[in-house]
């Protein structure tokens, strides 16, 4: 009876939602996706954008509102390689999806279109917070989002049929203009090679492959273990003798280890956005780098 | 890796066949023989080796070529995505465990603990006094197949028992927001019901599922949630099970001993806020149900309830962080209110032990709510504060009213706790409780705990 009275209006609600909306809905788990799919998919894809630039996305909780997004998602697109693996299975199993599961079509999966870097030696919880698949912040190097816009146009293709056309065809405009920007970034980028830096976490994994520059140290003993002052002190000695330029950290970690170090082996210190958003220049995924490069080369000087 | 095995295995397999022929052969035969082996082993080795090169060749330019390859659109149809591990391990379920001690300063006898003016199940009680283990829970979870996923949780108790906390099947595969559960399982009523004890915020169970959901509400049943399909969360939830646990009891009957409903609600405020809402709603009926109950002697009497049970809960939960950045610092609100009713009728020294049983009809409607938050202030370190209330509301003991109405007191508790999560996966915390249960008698509770968290990576829970 109770029962009866709940359903009946809900019902009606979820006739009038499904209706409205004829495009597809992604679910973005991070904003450089986000980013990608809307600039493959332009107004026929509803985005949304589950965390934004300033969260750390290993630690997300399953949220209500991500819960409601994920019940109405068409396509998740995910980074995969257990960056996200606390919260999107508990998400998509309380939305009661099926369609965004693993192994479906429904779900895609940066990371499987990328060599992956920085798989760990050796796997046991006393390194750290290790990825056991590789560094999952694939972001930071242009090469990789090349890399995953043309499935991600294919998968889009998949789902909706209709707009094949038209997703092949700002694929490929996109692609263009990113290999054009990436000729740009690496001239642009060329003075940053063998420039030796210090990462606060070990997430630049790729953009320092990409650039060639060379990480001395991180501040950070392990991933995701905060430093202590007798570990700065010991990365401190070690940039005495290996003296580096600049101390790199994302907009969303705490600035406390980057300025201990900074002020003492007297370099400079970069905040990239790491994501689209991190910061007021960087708009969207070209932006991004275009941001990244002019702050890591005024670093370097 | 597998080189070895392999080799040794097809030596040991040939050794096998020939073995009959062998225990007749000469010498010279047996000496062909090994020669033969050692001939038959090298060229699987070299092939076995080779296999491996072209094996370790094509992984190294399977990216590239999937990356270039995806470009054509019928190339992304099987590669959607989920990464592959190799071997028989893959398909074993995901393991873990959590380890638990305490050690508890209590200023009163746990075993005379009770909830004045409340039915108290015989196994609830602040814990035994100084050095104590806590419960080691080990969770099994997998996929079944296509359609179902199972769970299970067992819980390995101090004294050397074990108890199924949990255990489930589940249907991810179900379309339109659909969720059935089925086997044993905590309910889905209330906020922290669902959430295994070594998730909370205290070390202990705020006192109102103390006093009416017997400290957490397990069912053995099915549980069927339905999220809408709109941008608002909105969930609905129904169980029903076989009521075997307080606040009912088990029956030995056919049918249905406990049923409930319930439904969620929640969202996000801008960036930095994120809440949830519910009211749950559950009936159970009770036959000769034991508890303890404090009379008016100052006795813990025995007694047994049998009639129908009914609480309503609402609840809330609150969360900031600056900018959904959690690590830096965060802040968490919640609070539960229960209404609770029950009819029936009353057996006073239920197991004779006063000499006194006697029988009456019972009614009563009863309260509680608690308060709770928890605020981290830095990297790691959090300290929270909770106030518990129960109200005895209005109770009619009928024949027993001499025996058991001890009046009104409401028991109320007072806690703070400071607790250190140095990664992910372990916890200590340091928790001091004023706890008034009974009439002038103030227990000072001072807890030190550890939680460690082993295996697989656990889910990040609103």
């Amino acid at each position: 009876m109770i029962l009866r009275l709940l359903f009946l209006p809900v019902l009606v609600l979820a006739c009038i939602s499904t209706s409205a909306c004829a495009a597809l809905n992604v679910f973005a788990t991070t904003p450089e996706w986000g980013a990608l799919v809307t600039e493959l998919g332009g107004d026929k894809v509803n985005v949304y954008i589950a965390t934004n630039a300033l969260q750390d996305p290993h630690h997300v909780e399953a949220k209500p509102s991500l819960v409601a997004r994920a019940r109405n998602a068409d396509l998740m697109v995910a980074t995969g390689a257990e960056l996200e693996i606390g919260w999107v299975p508990l998400v998509v199993q309380q939305a009661g999806n099926p369609k965004l599961r693993p192994g479906q079509p429904g779900y895609f999966e940066a990371t499987a279109f990328v060599p992956m870097l920085g798989k760990p030696a050796r796997l046991d919880r006393s390194e750290g917070d290790v990825h056991p698949l590789g560094d999952p912040h694939i972001q930071t190097d242009p090469r990789n989002i090349a890399r995953v816009a043309g499935p991600l146009a294919a998968k889009l293709a998949e789902l909706d049929p209709a707009n094949a056309a038209f997703y092949q065809s700002r694929y490929k405009a996109f692609d263009e203009r990113w290999r054009a920007a990436m000729v740009r970034w690496e001239q642009q980028a060329a003075p940053l090679r063998d420039v030796p830096v210090v990462v606060q976490h070990k997430g630049f994994t790729y953009l320092v492959a990409w650039t060639g520059m060379k990480e001395v140290a991180a501040l950070e003993p392990k991933p995701a273990v905060e430093p202590t002052v007798a570990y700065l002190s010991e990365v401190l000695a070690t940039l005495q003798r290996q003296p580096a330029k600049m101390v790199i950290r994302e907009a969303f970690q705490s600035d406390r280890p980057s300025r201990w170090i900074a002020e003492r082996a007297k370099i400079n210190i970069v905040v990239l956005p790491f994501t689209v958003g991190g910061d007021s220049e960087a708009r969207d995924l070209f932006s991004l780098f275009d941001d990244t490069i002019a702050r890591l080369l005024k670093g370097a000087q | 890796m597998s080189t070895s095995h392999l080799a040794s295995a097809l030596v040991a397999s040939a050794l096998f066949a020939t073995s009959a022929a062998a225990c007749a052969a000469t010498d010279s035969e047996l000496a062909e023989i090994r020669e033969q082996i050692r001939t038959l082993k090298d060229q699987y080795e070299t092939r076995i080796r080779a296999l491996e090169n072209r094996l370790q060749a094509a992984e190294a330019v399977a990216p590239a070529a999937s990356a270039s390859a995806a470009s054509s659109t019928s190339a992304s149809a099987s590669t959607s995505g989920a990464s592959v591990s190799a071997g028989i391990a893959a398909f074993n379920p995901a393991i873990s465990l959590v380890l638990q001690g305490t050690y508890a300063n209590l200023s009163q006898d746990p075993a005379r603990y009770t909830l004045a003016g409340f039915a108290k199940t015989p196994d609830l009680s602040p814990g035994r006094r100084g050095l104590g283990l806590g419960e080691s829970e080990l969770a099994l979870s997998a996929n079944v197949d296509d359609r179902f996923a199972g769970n299970l949780i067992v819980s390995l108790t101090p004294e050397n028992a074990v108890s199924v906390e949990e255990a489930y099947g589940f249907m991810p595969s179900l379309p339109n927001g659909l969720v059935p559960k089925f086997g044993r399982f905590f309910s889905g009523i209330g906020y922290l019901n669902e959430q295994h004890q070594h998730a909370w915020d205290f070390v202990d169970a705020p006192l109102a599922y103390q006093a009416f959901l017997g400290g957490q509400f397990a069912n053995d049943g099915l549980q069927l949630k339905w999220v809408a399909p709109s941008d608002q969360f909105l969930e609905f939830g129904a169980e029903v099970g076989n009521g075997d646990n307080f606040p009912g009891s088990a029956r030995n009957r056919n049918g249905v001993g406990a049923g409930s409903v319930f439904v969620h609600t929640g969202g996000d405020i801008g960036a930095s806020h994120s809440w949830r809402a519910g009211l749950s709603y559950l009936e159970t009926r009770a036959g000769a149900r034991a508890g303890t109950q404090l009379d008016t002697m100052g006795r813990l009497a025995d007694v047994a309830f049998t009639g129908n049970s009914r609480t309503a809960i609402a609840d809330f939960v609150w969360k900031y962080a600056p900018n959904g950045n959690t690590r830096e610092g965060n802040f968490k609100v919640q609070g539960e209110y229960f209404l609770h009713r029950e009819r029936g009728d009353l057996t006073y020294d239920a197991t004779g032990a006063l000499g006194l049983t006697q029988a009456g009809a019972y009614a009563a409607n009863q309260s509680g709510w608690y308060l709770q938050g928890a605020w981290q202030f830095m990297p790691y370190w959090r300290v929270g504060a909770r106030y518990d209330r129960l109200n005895p509301g209005r109770r009619e003991f009928g024949a027993n009213a001499d025996l058991l109405d001890t009046g009104a007191f409401h028991p109320d508790r007072y806690t703070v706790m400071l607790d250190y999560t140095p990664s992910e996966f372990t916890r200590f915390r340091l928790q001091y409780a004023q706890s008034t249960t009974r009439l002038d008698v103030t227990d000072h509770q001072l807890f030190l705990q550890y939680i460690l968290t082993l295996g697989a990576h656990g889910a990040h829970r609103f």
